[in-house]
């Protein structure tokens, strides 16, 4: 990195920096050298970090209004949404925003699945990541708790339940995560104030995971090692800022859409009924985006390897830069590995969808199916493909299929290779 | 020689250190984590009478029990017959309909909650006549044994005894 020959001009700014080398950052993010052929897959990385920001602030604001007690949480939201002044709109755009921040993430994920993002040396990058994404689902989790509707309640009821699969703890854990002996008041409060924790945690896990990106800098739609900087590069600031703007602006005409014309789409109905510990609703379905895991969870016949199965449905994907061997990075130069990625994508989208379905007949069978695929791609597939894959041929540079020129030194040595 | 000594002497400070720097840290941890369990309140609502003076044959009521719901039925004959003619082999849970009911095979007392995932199961339904869970789909008898569907055990009898003829106390 080239921060360190950074002066700023004034004196103070110079006093400073010595002290505290906050402009040398400043600096170094806007001058940070980014592949010139970054494509709008990119921008989501801008785009998650807008997300998270939202969720903070708003949540920030439901907690001034918000009471986290089981007799009084369903009358606070119900008070957030008819009497506080644009709580309809603060609430809505915390409950869609979630939903926006997993549709975001997914799409960022898939992409680092396409062009290789995952792989050396961006294995700590890609490991971050996905603990990140662990957290925004135990945050989503607890968040889709705190209204205490009946598919709060009964949700909670579910999940927590996983845990009493483990043999002999499993029913003192569940005790001890419910504070009782059912989901009750205690769960909710402990709820409330771990929801509030998470999105913190997952903050300093972003600034550690773009500090691990800056390090190798971005991969591409190539995925070839660039010479930074060079021709190959752009400064970060302006053309990637402006660039992940108007990506955001898109975004946010399909968040705002939810919010103003569909808020309640994404949700159940059956939440907007206050938790009822002696009825359980007819149809316990998770938030959209949990459905694949949860198809995972019903698609094993025994409770638990059911939820063996689920958890290792998340464990693959970290271990995943260890299991695709090959040493070529994007699918552009993998012909296929490009389709069982599209086989992939899919396979998972089939599983979000009988997640949804009733567990029995032809849904189950479909699930088991989808179920066994998933672990095929990553235990079998893609370890196997590496091997015997005859991938095409990768450029030296961005610049050197069209003008020839030039290549660098690593690239034309690691060529070798593949 | 003499080096190795003190080397050896070091080691077995630092070694009792940090053993006693763990016994420490676990002491001032634990109780960060046993703040989490039950709390004197949640603990003292452990049981809870039942009048059952109105149910009839064939009638069952839930009460809220620990915040679990807990079914209480006045099974008719047929039920009865029914649960004791199950042959235990044919149980993925073997009980005895006679253990489950206490030898009063009349009442049936047990947990509302299905041992799979803590749903409700719904009354007179399923396959065998009993209970059917709605969430994923287990099937209970008429003595509220699993005998199709996820759940790995029978739905849990909770300690309860009769106060008197028309009183339960479960807890």
């Amino acid at each position: 990195m080239s921060d360190h020959n950074y002066t700023p001009k004034s004196k103070f700014g110079k006093w400073f920096n010595d002290r505290l080398p906050l402009l040398s950052l400043a600096n170094h993010l806007t001058d940070y050298p980014t592949p010139k052929n970054l494509n709008y897959w990119w921008t989501f990385g801008g785009i998650l970090t807008f997300c998270l920001i939202t969720q903070i602030i708003t949540g920030l604001i439901l907690a001034m209004h918000y009471i986290a007690h089981a007799d009084l949480a369903f009358e606070s939201v119900e008070h957030i949404m008819r009497n506080v002044n644009y709580g309809w709109l603060i609430r809505y755009v915390h409950a869609n925003g979630a939903s926006m921040f997993f549709l975001a993430v997914y799409i960022h994920i898939f992409r680092s699945l396409y062009y290789g993002s995952y792989k050396a040396p961006r294995e700590i990058i890609w490991i971050l990541g996905m603990i990140i994404y662990v957290l925004m689902m135990a945050a989503a989790f607890m968040g889709y708790v705190l209204p205490w509707g009946q598919m709060s309640f009964w949700g909670a009821t579910v999940i927590t339940n996983l845990f009493s699969a483990i043999p002999l703890v499993g029913e003192s854990i569940v005790t001890w995560l419910w504070g009782g002996y059912s989901v009750d008041n205690p769960t909710l409060t402990r709820f409330f104030s771990l929801h509030y924790l998470i999105p913190f945690l997952i903050l300093g896990l972003v600034v550690l995971h773009i500090w691990a990106l800056h390090v190798p800098g971005n991969n591409n739609p190539i995925g070839i090692d660039l010479k930074k900087p060079s021709n190959d590069t752009v400064p970060f600031h302006p053309y990637i800022v402006v660039k992940d703007l108007f990506a955001l602006l898109l975004f946010l005409i399909v968040f705002a859409f939810f919010v103003f014309y569909s808020p309640n789409i994404l949700g159940h109905a059956d939440n907007y009924i206050e938790a009822n510990p002696m009825v359980t609703p007819a149809h316990i379905v998770p938030e959209w985006y949990l459905l694949p895991f949860y198809a995972i969870l019903r698609s094993v016949p025994d409770k638990l390897l059911g939820v063996v199965a689920m958890f290792a449905a998340i464990f693959v994907l970290v271990i995943l830069p260890w299991l695709d061997t090959s040493k070529v990075r994007s699918a552009i130069f993998r012909p296929l590995y490009k389709q069982f990625y599209w086989f992939l994508v899919a396979d998972v989208l089939i599983l979000g969808y009988v997640g949804a379905m009733p567990a029995e007949g032809l849904y189950l069978l479909v699930a088991r199916v989808a179920t066994a695929y998933y672990f095929l791609h990553f235990l079998v597939i893609l370890p196997v493909l590496g091997l015997k894959e005859k991938t095409l041929e990768v450029p030296l540079s961005l610049t050197e299929p069209v003008l020839g020129g030039s290549p660098n030194e690593a690239m034309a040595r690691s060529k070798k290779e593949f | 020689m003499s080096e190795e000594k003190k080397n050896n002497r070091r080691d077995f400070i630092f070694t009792a250190s940090y053993a006693l720097g763990a016994v420490g840290v676990g002491a001032a941890v634990w109780p960060l984590v046993d703040q989490m369990n039950p709390d004197a309140s949640v603990k003292a609502l452990a049981s809870t009478e039942v009048d059952i003076s109105a149910l009839e044959v064939g009638q069952s009521i839930t009460v809220l029990w620990r915040g679990k719901p807990v079914f209480i039925r006045r099974r008719t004959n047929e039920e009865i017959t029914k649960a004791k003619n199950v042959k235990l082999e044919d149980l993925p849970h073997p009980e005895t309909d006679e253990d489950r009911t206490k030898n009063n095979p009349e009442w049936l007392v047990m947990l509302g909650v299905c041992t799979h995932l803590g749903c409700v199961p719904l009354g007179d339904k399923g396959e065998y006549g009993g209970w059917f869970c709605p969430c994923h789909g287990s099937h209970y008898d008429t003595s509220g044994r699993i005998r199709k569907g996820p759940a790995p055990t029978n739905m849990e009898i909770p300690k309860y005894e009769f106060v008197d003829s028309n009183t339960i106390k479960i807890g």
